[in-house]
């Protein structure tokens, strides 16, 4: 509740800020003597154009994808950059509009004249820019969750490579809950693209695995009040699973609660309706005893692995997964370590492949990344190994099972890569560049 | 009633065109790709200032149309087939049905009556691109791919920065056109009246529901065309073009640069596009500059730029 | 649960969002009755109210004061603008668009760098449940309607008894007569548009422990009261109140009989109807 901003890790890099500190960086390494090896001092800056949602209604997440990324950009120059060359991040703001969007992949291509694009969440932002990217033919790498990269509908230059899809997310837990929780599920869910994927997706899991889909309650988009739809839940449903998201997800979750009272389902959400929110805010004392999805825990667990610790720690989250400057600043634990990750893949990419400048250099980059099949558990990936459908430029990865108990997350189950692979339903590789 | 010569006039505007044309040789490659936009969006301001700037009935609505072009255009190419052509004459077709419907809706409301009749129709509008997700793929949208058109033996690809840009440039000088010759023939004349005072233009013996339901006619079509061409030259169909803050923003373009005057609208959308692009170069919190860059410029000429121009030194202004 | 408690629970939430409608379209109701304009900021001082109340709550832990100081500061901003821009644009209705817009922005963004991107809640200051057979229902939210009805029952008072109430409608019947005797006309602007955004701030304030305050949430607010002003008729405030119970009563009992989006469009296009129809609105006097 303070209203300082966390200095430490605060959003507004400019991108003199990062300039100057590669500069600085370079110089300082140059003073200290021809025994350092530090080809940084010479090489040019590797330009990434950070397109992120600083304004709009995914503005949440933007923060977070602005720390996220700094943290990573800073280790991995500490290390000695990509490929020898200091990283330089230069960010624009999409608005979380899909018209500034595609106007901000053209900028960052022709005005700043970046080498990779990466960034941005919102589905219809992607969308809507990924026909730019293809047509001015630059690595649009994504950090969006959404089913459209591996869907086929988008263009040989866009990836997914640093988070897991929707469709996967779902895949992985409708087996858990059909299993643990119950066989009757009533979804309820946001009346647009996000919400439908859930009916979807998880309709197809369902009908494999024995399950039933009780009942399907879509709420319209502009709703801020959901008293009136959970009388629509049948009486003998076994599982609530919900998708709300937005700012109306608190006022969601207790009227859930004034609803339902000490007599309800067994409940199934998704951490997305509370990302960047803290479970132990008044009014959600009812979400006790539930179970979320999480891509990547929110809160420290107690034997975790030194990598991430180390993560946490360069990102600035504090055991409950908040800002370590401000307690009362929640992460959006479970979708910005694919910025972090996403940077390590373009490090590995360009390594590999050799990438050197724009232009002719991009096919050596895309080929090598569509080549890649696995990624490694580890400070390059801390949110745990992945393996990468090089065919349909997605990522996949362990899922986590949460249950709210005295108002914490707790973790109680951690799907296999393999429990939430589906057959893929396209090949960019067959496309020409 | 004319001010200024015809040919005073046609030259000034034949003249914008022009250099419009000569800037794509000169431009970088961002403000190159930027123009088409701006151009493609600027024609939807042209088409929405009939309505507003000649004949005096704001909507905020137009979305409704704009988005009738864009799925017109875009859900024939995408689920039929169609080529670029067809698929650009049934976005505008689209267009003018949906104006179509809205007039004969608002054959007699104005004034606030019809702000509010014309926000919900696009509103139901929008709503209902939503619900039939399944085929207009609801906020998302969809992509289009391969769009070209075949001129004079060529394959020419819309993606293409030079084919973009004059195909941009093409339609807006048409609807650009198409409203000078309107505001400046005897129908836009008593468009004219209407606006300044409908009941003593009835009492002259005009029918003037019929004058305005051309008026939105026009409106719609303009705005149509100018939503088929965006997604022919962006690729991308989707419901945010049908919300709420695409009827106000050819509202606001339209404002500043000055509801009745023909230029205005392409003023007002290049200033508030170049204003939002160069302030979020210099600070995250961009939206402070533009709110404050649009308070100055207001207080300094309240009828628009161009209407500022117009009343300070060039009263011959269309 | 069958038809009938379904009905009584729709009923319960459309007379609450009733009437904080009705409190929040009221103060655009005075700004556009009296003044004939149009402001778009109007929304952002709802979520200002939201946003203060946040700060003053959980800064002092009184959410009595909060809901003092919200309408304070906003109708101090409101001021602030009416005197720096709208009296030096001659409270010219298109060019107060942009201005307001303008506004809007800058509101926008001072929140977000301030407060955040984020929804934030605020512990409602009176919690109970009410337990009906069938299902149980927020206490808070029936408070609220009560306040707000108190409150909207205070300015149509305040309007109908009071000589500041009376500027007000001799203004908004017609300015230039007004002038002529003597009513300070540009005082009275600027009250109206200062109250306007204070009653806005009230019902952000009101309703933030129901939703969360969130920089973005003033566009929603802006876009129903707009519509609630106008059907109801401009400068009629009961034409405010009855639209408003015909809004938010009508959108809750449709979707109990459709899908709710579906019912979102016979709604809004109910509303366009009645307005084609019937120009001046419910309770608008007829075009002069």
């Amino acid at each position: 509740m303070s209203d300082s901003r966390p200095t430490s890790s605060a959003p507004k890099i400019s991108r003199r800020t990062l300039l100057r500190a590669s500069g600085a960086l370079a110089l300082g390494a140059s003073a200290t003597g021809p025994w350092v090896r530090r080809a940084a001092a010479q090489a040019p800056p590797l330009r990434l154009g950070f397109q992120v949602h600083r304004t709009g209604i995914g503005a949440a997440y933007g923060r977070w994808y602005d720390r996220t990324t700094a943290a990573a950009v800073k280790l991995i120059n500490e290390k000695g950059g990509i490929g020898g060359r200091p990283v330089e991040i230069i960010a624009e703001d999409d608005g979380t509009d899909p018209k500034r969007g595609a106007e901000v992949v053209e900028k960052f291509a022709s005005q700043h004249k970046v080498d990779f694009i990466f960034g941005t969440l919102f589905s219809h932002v992607v969308i809507a820019s990924a026909p730019r990217a293809g047509e001015l033919k630059i690595p649009y790498l994504v950090v969006s969750e959404g089913y459209h990269v591996a869907s086929g509908s988008l263009n040989r230059y866009v990836f997914q490579p640093g988070i897991t899809d929707v469709r996967a997310q779902i895949t992985a837990v409708g087996g858990w809950i059909l299993k643990n929780l119950g066989k009757k599920v009533t979804l309820i869910f946001p009346d647009y693209a996000f919400g439908h994927d859930h009916r979807d997706f998880f309709s197809k899991v369902a009908a494999a695995q024995g399950g039933t889909v009780r009942a399907l309650i879509p709420i319209p988009p502009t709703e801020t009040s959901f008293t009136k739809y959970f009388p629509r839940v049948p009486a003998d449903t076994e599982v609530l699973y919900h998708v709300m998201v937005g700012p109306g997800v608190l006022t969601f979750a207790r009227e859930m609660g004034e609803h339902f009272g000490s007599k309800r389902p067994q409940i199934f959400g998704f951490i997305d309706s509370v990302e960047a929110v803290d479970i132990a805010s008044p009014g959600l004392e009812f979400l006790e005893g539930t179970y979320f999805w999480e891509a990547f825990p929110r809160y420290a667990t107690p034997n975790m692995p030194a990598h991430v610790r180390l993560y946490r720690d360069r990102v600035g989250i504090n055991d409950s997964g908040a800002s370590v400057t401000d307690p009362k600043d929640v992460s959006t634990a479970s979708h910005m370590f694919g910025c972090w990750e996403t940077l390590f893949v373009i490090k590995q990419a360009v390594e590999q492949s050799g990438y050197k400048k724009p232009g002719s250099d991009y096919k050596a980059f895309i080929e090598t990344l569509e080549g890649l099949q696995s990624f490694p558990e580890g400070i390059e990936h801390p949110q745990g190994p992945k393996r990468f459908g090089g065919r349909i430029h997605q990522v996949f990865g362990q899922q986590v099972i949460s249950k709210v108990e005295k108002r914490q997350l707790q973790v109680v189950h951690r799907t296999a890569i393999e429990d939430s692979m589906y057959e893929p339903e396209a090949d960019y590789t067959k496309q020409p560049l | 009633m004319t001010k200024g010569s015809r040919t005073g006039v046609l030259a000034l505007h034949v003249a914008a065109l022009a250099l419009l044309a000569g800037a794509q040789f000169l431009l970088p490659a961002f403000h190159h790709g930027m123009l088409a936009r701006i151009m493609v969006l600027a024609a939807y301001a042209v088409g929405y200032n009939v309505l507003l700037g000649y004949t005096g009935l704001m909507s905020l609505g137009h979305a409704m149309f704009f988005a009738a072009g864009m799925y017109g255009t875009g859900l024939t190419i995408h689920h039929l087939g169609f080529g670029v052509g067809a698929g650009f004459v049934t976005g505008a077709v689209s267009g003018l049905a949906a104006a179509a419907l809205v007039g004969l809706i608002t054959l007699r409301t104005t004034g606030p009556a019809f702000l509010i009749v014309t926000l919900m129709l696009a509103q139901a509008f929008y709503l209902a691109t939503l619900y039939f997700n399944t085929l207009t793929g609801g906020d998302q949208g969809f992509i289009l791919t391969g769009l070209r058109v075949d001129l004079a033996g060529l394959r020419l690809p819309l993606t293409q920065p030079a084919v973009k840009y004059n195909v941009a440039l093409a339609v807006f000088a048409a609807c650009l056109l198409a409203s000078l010759w309107i505001t400046r023939s005897p129908v836009g004349r008593v468009l004219a009246a209407v606006r300044e005072n409908e009941e003593r233009t009835r009492l002259l013996g005009y029918d003037t529901a019929r004058y305005r339901l051309l008026a939105i006619l026009v409106s719609g079509l303009l705005s149509g065309v100018a939503g088929s061409a965006y997604t022919l030259l962006f690729s991308y169909v989707g419901s945010t073009f049908a919300g709420i803050l695409y009827s106000i923003y050819p509202l606001l373009w339209t404002l500043l640069g000055g509801a009745g005057t023909v230029l205005g609208p392409l003023v007002g959308t290049l200033l508030m596009t170049y204003i939002v692009d160069i302030a979020s170069d210099f600070t995250t919190g961009y939206l402070f500059v533009v709110g404050a860059a649009l308070v100055v410029m207001i207080l300094w000429a309240p009828a628009g730029i161009v209407g500022g121009i117009r009343a300070r030194w060039v009263a011959w202004l269309p | 649960m069958s038809l009938g408690p379904h009905l009584l629970l729709a009923l319960l939430e459309g007379t609450v969002g009733a009437l904080t409608l009705a409190l929040t379209a009221l103060g655009l109701s005075l700004v556009f009755g009296v003044m004939r304009i149009v402001n778009v900021a109007h929304g952002e001082f709802f979520m200002l109210g939201a946003v203060v109340t946040w700060y003053v709550s959980t800064t002092t832990g009184s959410y009595l004061l909060a809901l003092l100081a919200a309408p304070l500061i906003a109708g101090a901003g409101a001021v602030l603008a009416d005197r720096l821009v709208l009296r030096r644009i001659g409270y010219d209705p298109e060019s107060t668009i942009v201005a307001t817009i303008g506004l809007l922005y800058i509101l926008q963004q001072a929140v977000l760098t301030t407060y955040g991107p984020y929804a934030r809640p605020v512990a409602p200051p009176i919690y109970f449940r009410v337990g009906f057979p069938w299902f149980g229902y927020s206490g808070y939210k029936l408070v609220v309607a009560g306040v707000a009805a108190l409150l909207l029952a205070t300015t149509w008072l305040a309007l109908g008894r009071t000589r500041l109430g009376l500027y007000m409608r001799a203004t908004q019947q017609d300015r230039e007569i007004a002038q002529a005797f003597a009513v300070p006309v540009n005082r009275v602007y600027t009250v109206a548009f200062g109250v306007g955004s204070a009653l806005a701030a009230v019902a952000g304030a009101l309703v933030v422990p129901i939703q969360q305050a969130h920089y973005l949430m003033g566009l929603d607010a802006l876009l129903l009261s707009f519509v609630v002003v106008i059907l109801g008729g401009l400068g009629s405030l009961r034409g405010t109140l009855v639209a408003a119970l015909l809004v938010g009563l009508s959108d809750g009992v449709v979707s109990v009989l459709f899908s709710p989006t579906l019912a979102k469009i016979v709604a809004t296009l109910m509303v366009a109807l009645v307005l084609a129809i019937r120009g001046r609105g419910l309770f608008g006097e007829a075009a002069a």
